[in-house]
């Protein structure tokens, strides 16, 4: 499996693929850093963060880092994993590779985890690169619970993006044609990012409660929410609170611990959702027959 | 059959979608020989190989590679084994060399071993000099010369090739067969499956003709042809100066001639084994000039056709 991974590992470095999604990603990063440059004077420091808001402000026209990352990871998850298992296949490398002894689930596996550490080096050197520009534009060094808040977020990010790349690797190995499946994947994505939230949710829901569990199916959401509490330490709860409830909160932040306590069901349910994309898709191609035609 | 057995399978049956695709196959495969798997489009071949590497499960039998059961043990089969895709494909954007050493590594070599044996199988196969070349850039022959030397990488016990010359031109068909007919010597069995029935003819030993899924005939290459040729008998040409009659009945007295048939200066006489040293002394004895006495070669034309009128 290791080596499939040094492979897999080796092709995406060198490929254009690669190249566009990192100039994307750098892109992201600048105007995220701009948008931090435009708001941060604005922010409320009162709650003894300061360096955190880089990434949470937004600036008069551009939306802020966490914005763009929302909109980015579930592109380079789709991007890496679209055509895992159905490009070999296409290429007719699977049956050279398969009638090598290697277990077949070590293609899958390696796959998977080659793409998640792609997608984790990207994400790391975004929030890095912005660290760094940060720091010297603002001048005031991270505490050490903004670094665990960002390294909590870092992870949230890469569960988010192994989900979409589970996604985009299960129509991989059910589509066989390349364009078919990225397609597939891209229209989950748009469903959930604009239509879901959008229009369905809001026309189906009837009580605020159902509102929010629907809302919560939405991998997208879980996202936001996660990034919400972990960066923006002063909300207190997830979702619509009633303006009676908001003129009786303290507005001051909560601890790390609370604020874990918070988004907890959204990481561990985005962790189910990434692992049940994976599965199926691991379930599918060991059933898969490998045809003469 | 006194050689050791590498290959057999028993009743190996596969059903795609309520279609059986091979039926009840019984296949025995010889140590270092080369095993030609013959049969039109669609007969089986290539699922069969599929069977026989544990990459498709059968609907029911078993297939044995070197006393392993392929749908068992997969691993040790396809340790020992080397496949030949029919369609086969590279990673286009790696180099040839790096092609092999992804799969040599994918088979446990160490770093040294493999490229000592990535060098000498790129030499065997012509491509040394395009060995840092993106595969991209290959021709069609090219390809299927690495696939050749993508095979023999892992050094198998056993080597099945899907139409091994297929895209090659005369001369590198002619290096590619050359190769296979060495490779028994070096201890790899072969089995091969191609249209082109004169290379089958020339460099295998054994052959299996499958029709529609089902074995139609399996044995030694030579016995088949004079069964197919002369109903297992030895068809012997002799070309002489003057086939007098009385040279026809001479001939026909040699224990063992069946038959003998004049037409013009030559004799076809059919017989119950090698009998061209007799026939030789018999002629020269009486007298006659001998301008030549040869065993009638049959093709593998011949049996093909043979076999298929049948079926």
């Amino acid at each position: 499996m290791i080596t499939i991974i040094r492979k897999e590992l080796a092709d995406y470095f060198t490929s254009v693929r690669c190249f566009i999604l990192f100039l994307l990603v750098l892109l992201a990063s600048a105007a995220g850093l701009y948008a931090a440059y435009e708001g941060i004077r604005g922010v409320d420091i009162s709650t003894g963060f300061v360096f955190i808001n880089l990434f949470t402000t937004s600036g008069e026209s551009i939306p802020s880092l966490v914005t763009f990352i929302g909109i980015f990871v579930p592109i380079i998850g789709i991007a890496l994993g679209f055509d895992a298992i159905n490009r070999e296949y296409s290429t007719g490398t699977m049956s050279r590779i398969l009638s090598q002894p290697i277990y077949r689930d070590s293609v899958i596996n390696g796959k998977f985890l080659a793409g998640i550490i792609t997608l984790a080096i990207m994400m790391a050197t975004t929030l890095l690169i912005v660290s760094g520009f940060g720091l010297r534009m603002i001048g005031v060094p991270p505490s050490a619970e903004e670094i665990i808040r960002l390294f909590i977020y870092f992870v949230s990010i890469v569960i988010f993006g192994a989900f979409w790349m589970g996604l985009a690797i299960l129509f991989s190995v059910i589509i066989r044609n390349l364009a078919i499946s990225l397609l597939a994947s891209l229209a989950v994505w748009l469903f959930f990012g604009f239509f879901y939230t959008m229009l369905i949710v809001p026309a189906v829901a009837k009580t605020v409660d159902m509102y929010l569990v629907l809302l919560r199916l939405s991998p997208n959401t879980l996202f936001d929410e996660a990034t919400m509490a972990m960066l923006l330490p002063q909300s207190r709860g997830l979702g619509l609170l009633a303006s009676g409830e908001v003129s009786y909160m303290i507005p001051n932040p909560l601890p790390l611990g609370q604020s874990l306590l918070l988004v907890w069901p959204q990481l561990t349910t985005m962790i189910a959702l990434a692992a049940v994309c994976f599965a199926v898709s691991y379930i599918v191609f060991m059933r898969q027959e490998i045809r003469a035609t | 059959m006194d050689k050791k057995i590498v290959l057999e399978t028993q009743d190996l049956t596969k059903r795609y979608d309520g279609n059986t695709v091979v039926d009840h196959l019984n296949l025995h495969v010889a140590e270092n020989e080369v095993f030609g798997l013959l049969g039109p489009n669609g007969a089986g071949k290539t699922t069969t190989i599929l069977m026989l590497l544990g990459l498709t499960e059968p609907a029911s039998g078993s297939a044995r590679i070197f006393g392993f059961n392929s749908t068992r043990e997969p691993l040790k089969v396809k340790s020992l084994t080397g496949y030949l895709p029919e369609r086969l494909g590279f990673y286009d954007g790696l180099t040839a060399r790096q092609n092999l050493r992804f799969i040599a590594r994918l088979n446990n070599m160490g770093n040294d071993e493999a490229n000592q044996q990535i060098d000498q199988v790129l030499e065997a196969v012509g491509l040394t000099k395009v060995a840092d070349t993106a595969v991209g850039k290959f021709s069609r022959g090219m390809k299927q010369r690495l696939g050749i030397a993508d095979v023999l990488v892992k050094e198998p016990r056993l080597a099945i090739l899907d139409e091994p010359t297929a895209g090659l031109d005369p001369e590198g068909i002619n290096q590619i067969l050359d190769l296979i007919t060495g490779l028994p010597k070096m201890g790899t069995t072969v089995v091969m499956c191609s249209h082109r029935l004169y290379e089958v003819q020339r460099i295998c030993h054994s052959i299996a003709i499958l029709a529609a899924g089902k074995l139609v005939v399996e044995g030694a290459l030579d016995t088949l042809g004079r069964e197919a040729l002369a109903g297992g008998r030895y068809r012997i040409e002799v070309e002489t100066a003057d086939s007098s009659p009385q040279l026809v009945e001479i001939i026909g007295k040699i224990k063992g001639v069946k038959s003998v048939e004049v037409e013009g200066n030559f004799l076809h006489v059919t017989t119950d084994s090698d009998l061209r040293a007799a026939i030789s002394k018999a002629v020269v004895d009486n007298g006659v000039a001998l301008t030549q006495v040869k065993m009638q070669e049959f093709s593998l034309d011949d049996i093909y056709k043979k076999y298929f009128k049948e079926g």
